[in-house]
């Protein structure tokens, strides 16, 4: 009846000459439609230079970049960039090892330190991506016998988890708490059971109800995983995430979050006070059979961590920004993916993906960079402009923004 | 209940789902026949978990490509 893990958009064509690439011929196709149009390929966009961690130059023009998910805009952190430096100096370009093996080095031990410190938590494991956590994490703990009951927008990560796993996968309506429980109260009794939730969802940037989620896992003995890869930083009093600003976060057993969003380089983790945790380095696939992180990224992750424990201004900063944007981009008659400012995402949907590319290719023309998504990776077939707010966006940039959408909308004809 | 029974509540579920008023037989296959995309399989699924009070897993949904398949599937996880 389905894929389990979303379509690669190919038609059914029988194998020709057996050329295993013919089942992507459906996406070649639409690829090839879209680009005879005469728009910019959107996938392929190069960032000769980085000026900061809201600028770079694009096609030679200086860009505003409003889609890259440097929320807190550590990547040109001065003492983020000075511990790099000096990682690199002192242990090297790169551990070319397992972390179980030769990969564990001080600067990894002292990045899940800060994690633990960050999210006051007994354990803290990091992995080489935030991909890989979600992977590692969810199919080392639930097997062919167990159940995943978890939001049908979850992360892609998420699902190759369950896949991976073998798991038996259950999912429920987005963010809707009685289809949770409905399939949680059907679940063969004693069968293991694994709630699968994320913080903020990153396409329509919306929130998810964890506190009612989480008391209704809880109510059926499950255990709850929630990614909040999009919340690092700016949500919650520590900023640990939406699931502790709803007050719930010593309920959920495993934090999924990445480095490659608010921390400002790569790599992933898992954090839980799971008295057992630590036998998931000896256990987890995607953790042992991959060279660990460099040192100069670990020493990064950990510098950027630590500073985003104090970093109150620039979090206050980051959400008037939101309110501003998603504010401003209503009254120019745009239709956003949340009634109010959620989280650090605006999502502007778009009428169809032709106006979406064309109106995509305008504010680069502008020179503004924003993250289109489109089907299959979206909710309901939409196309989005998906906008990305940092911290060192300034007023003015916010405002100079908000007449390039204007400019750019009127001329594609979408306001 | 019966397959005689499921099959006839299943056959007024998909009665919504089914826009182009498709007729079904056991052979009729959502992807192709019913031109079913993976939204309006989730719904369809919930509909019939609801109904008749069972879990269709993924796993479970991935066997079953036609009708006939669906209504013993159902059969097979009532008695279960
Ligand atoms: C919800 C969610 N989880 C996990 C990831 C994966 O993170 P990483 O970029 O570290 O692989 C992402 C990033 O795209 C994400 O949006």
């Amino acid at each position: 009846m389905t894929d389990m893990a979303g379509e690669n958009g190919a038609g059914d064509q029988a194998m020709s000459q057996g050329d295993l690439f013919s089942k992507f011929d459906g996406i070649i196709q639409q690829r090839e439609t879209l680009l005879s149009s005469g728009v910019a390929d959107p996938f392929s966009l190069v960032m000769e230079k980085v000026l900061s961690p809201t600028r770079a130059i694009c096609n030679g023009r200086e860009t505003i970049l409003l889609g890259t998910y440097n929320y807190m805009g550590m990547t040109f952190d001065p003492d983020v960039i000075a511990a790099g430096k000096s990682a690199l100096d002192n242990f090297g370009s790169g551990t070319t090892g397992s972390r179980v093996l030769n990969g564990t080095y001080q600067g990894h031990k002292e990045c899940e330190e800060a994690l633990k410190e960050f999210y006051a938590m007994d354990h803290a494991m990091v992995f080489s991506t935030g991909y890989q956590a979600n992977l590692g994490i969810i199919s080392t703990i639930a097997g062919k016998e167990d159940y995943i009951v978890l939001d049908i927008d979850s992360h892609a990560s998420i699902w190759d988890g369950c896949a991976l796993g073998n798991a038996q996968i259950v999912p429920f309506k987005h963010n809707d708490i009685e289809a949770m429980e409905k399939r949680l109260r059907r679940i063969p009794e004693g069968a293991g059971k694994l709630v699968v939730l994320e913080g903020v969802y990153s396409m329509l940037g919306d929130i998810a109800p964890l506190k009612e989620m989480i008391a209704v896992a809880k109510k059926y003995d499950a255990m709850v995983l929630v990614d909040e890869a999009h919340s690092m930083g700016f949500i919650g009093p520590n900023g640990r995430g939406v699931a502790e600003e709803q007050g719930v976060l010593d309920d959920v057993d495993f934090v999924i979050g990445t480095f490659s969003k608010s921390v400002g380089t790569v790599g992933g983790f898992c954090v839980s006070n799971h008295p057992k945790f630590e036998v998931m380095r000896l256990v987890c696939r995607p953790y042992v059979f991959t060279a660990s992180l460099p040192p100069s990224v670990v020493a990064t992750a950990a510098t950027s961590i630590r500073k985003l424990m104090h970093g109150g201004a620039k979090r206050a900063h980051l959400w008037e920004n939101s309110r501003t944007l998603h504010g401003g981009l209503k009254d120019l008659g745009f239709q956003i993916g949340t009634e109010t400012p959620q989280s650090a995402i605006i999502a502007v949907i778009m009428p169809d993906l032709e106006r979406g590319a064309a109106m995509w290719e305008a504010l680069l023309h502008e020179g503004l960079y924003v993250n289109l998504a489109r089907p299959p990776a979206t909710p309901a077939n939409m196309t989005l402009l998906r906008c990305s707010l940092c911290a060192e966006h300034s007023v003015e940039q916010v405002q100079t923004i908000l007449g390039m959408f204007e400019r750019a909308g009127k001329a594609v004809g979408i306001i | 209940m019966d397959r005689t029974e499921v099959e006839t509540r299943i056959r007024s579920l998909i009665e919504p789902f089914n826009k182009k008023n498709v007729a079904i037989t056991d052979a009729s296959t959502f992807a192709g026949d019913l031109e079913f995309d993976s939204l309006t399989v989730m719904d369809f699924v919930a509909a019939i978990e609801d109904e008749f009070d069972i879990i269709i897993s993924m796993n479970q949904q991935a066997e079953i490509e036609n009708f006939g398949q669906l209504v013993d599937a159902v059969c097979k996880l009532q008695d279960d």
